[in-house]
């Protein structure tokens, strides 16, 4: 067992996970957000559950942030690492010919979502971070009413900021269109169901970011 | 008709020249000829004027030996499937093509020159655990003995059609070994045979591979493509479930 992350399945397998349970977060974030579309009420109480259970806060989150940081971390290793691998690059390569643009280009689509993420992170964690445990107000409570559905659309007003998420959901899309499969071959699992498996990937990858770009342009659109 | 072509080929004089493209013109090919045919009429333009023929790797010339390299326009063994460069016509370009052809590009696969690049780190991968151990000093045990599942006999055989050409190193953007690797952990884990030293044999072929400096897949499925002998991915993930559990067991 030891030293399997110094090891090139290792790290894929490593990568793997963290990419799966990236992927049920996603599903649970989406899930939630689309609350906001049916019922401000539901999805301020959801919202303020999940921000204050110590459950969620305490365990959940610190391994949800160390997910994304690994994941992201160990991209740029094995990109740092494949680079090495061919020091002298084709004059001619044809990649089209044998495999998906979205395969051959994950280090640029996880570039946009990181880049996204920062966004995301300056517009809604840092300061949900900062109420709760720099000011150390945890009522989710603002002019006595939940303050979270308040806050969510307010973000959607600018266009500019509809228009970032929007084209950060097409990285999404087109990272996990070759992610959702990689993840599972990456552990060993390629067999009679990995036909199957591929067709709910692509239900999976095109139908989550087409989900968050729906509830993004509808809070644009209608104001609430 | 025969063609007349534009030759852009990768010229180095040896391992530590620093090489470069150059360009030929070859007439009157006749697209019955192979590949290599075609090279071997440019070859012999070459040494009729008094220069350095293009040197490149070839053998058996019949798709079995996987001597023969090249990457030919963008892509290994060139842009037909399921050959080796050998087997790879002419009849697949057309008059007035310019063709570039340029050496399996991979940290692991230096340059030797021109066209020639040393494989010899898939052989020693081989070495490292792609045999079983077997007494053969005259009690020799008929393989057939021991019954095998048909389902596993196919996939072992199919794993075994792997001729270490290398192409699925050419083509990954990253030169990863693991459809080679995969497919040579594969025959043995498949059959009751190679059980035995399953554990060590997957441990120390990736621990090889990995000290050759091939890159980690990332499951664009290009080598597959690009494999003369249809080798599967799922070769692949044989070989990731055989590291896991070697891995926790070792």
């Amino acid at each position: 067992m030891s030293g399997i992350l110094n090891s090139s399945i290792g790290r894929k397998f490593a990568m793997a996970l963290s990419a799966l349970f990236l992927m049920v977060f996603l599903l649970q974030h989406f899930a939630i957000n689309l609350l906001s579309v049916f019922s401000g009420d539901t999805f301020n109480e959801v919202s303020h559950f999940m921000g204050t259970f110590w459950a969620v806060q305490y365990l959940l989150q610190p391994v949800l942030i160390f997910g994304v940081i690994f994941h992201f971390v160990m991209g740029f290793v094995l990109e740092i690492k494949n680079n090495k691998a061919r020091q002298i690059s084709y004059a001619k390569n044809n990649g089209a010919a044998n495999s998906t643009w979205m395969s051959r280009n994950m280090i640029w689509s996880g570039l946009a979502i990181l880049a996204f993420m920062v966004l995301h992170f300056i517009d809604f964690w840092i300061p949900e971070i900062n109420t709760k445990y720099i000011v150390g107000d945890m009522s989710g409570m603002h002019n006595g009413e939940y303050r979270y559905f308040h806050e969510l659309v307010e973000k959607f007003h600018s266009p500019l900021r509809v228009g970032a998420y929007v084209v950060a959901f097409v990285f999404l899309a087109l990272h996990l269109l070759h992610g959702f499969n990689s993840a599972f071959q990456s552990i060993g699992a390629n067999n009679k169901y990995t036909k199957g498996l591929k067709t709910f990937s692509k239900v999976y990858a095109i139908g989550i970011p087409l989900g968050f770009i729906f509830i993004a342009l509808f809070h644009h659109l209608t104001g609430h | 008709m025969n063609m007349n072509l534009t030759l852009k080929i990768w010229r180095q004089k040896n391992a530590s020249d620093k090489g470069s493209m150059v360009d030929y013109k070859v007439t009157d090919i006749s697209p019955d000829m192979s590949f290599l045919e075609m090279l071997d009429v440019l070859n012999e333009q070459l040494i009729n004027k008094g220069e350095e023929p293009v040197a490149f790797d070839h053998d058996c010339r019949e798709g079995i030996c996987g001597m023969c390299s090249l990457y030919i326009n963008g892509e290994a063994h060139g842009p037909d499937r399921g050959i080796t460069t050998c087997q790879l016509h002419m009849r697949m370009f057309k008059d007035g093509d310019t063709i570039t052809i340029e050496p399996f590009r991979a940290t692991a696969f230096p340059v030797v020159k021109d066209l020639i690049v040393d494989r010899s780190s898939f052989d020693r991968i081989q070495h490292a655990g792609g045999f079983i151990s077997v007494n053969t000093s005259g009690n020799t045990i008929d393989a057939n003995a021991i019954p095998v599942n048909k389902h596993d006999a196919d996939d072992a055989f199919s794993a075994a059609t792997c001729i270490g050409c290398g192409a699925c190193v050419a083509s990954c953007k990253n030169s990863s070994a693991m459809l080679f690797v995969g497919a040579k952990v594969s025959q043995f884990a498949l059959l009751p045979q190679g059980k035995v030293e399953a554990t060590d044999r997957v441990l120390n072929m990736v621990k090889q591979m990995d000290e050759e400096g091939f890159g980690n897949c990332t499951n664009t499925g290009a080598c597959e493509v690009e494999c003369p002998k249809g080798i599967s991915l799922e070769n692949i993930a044989r070989m990731n479930r055989e590291y896991l559990a070697a891995s926790l067991k070792g």
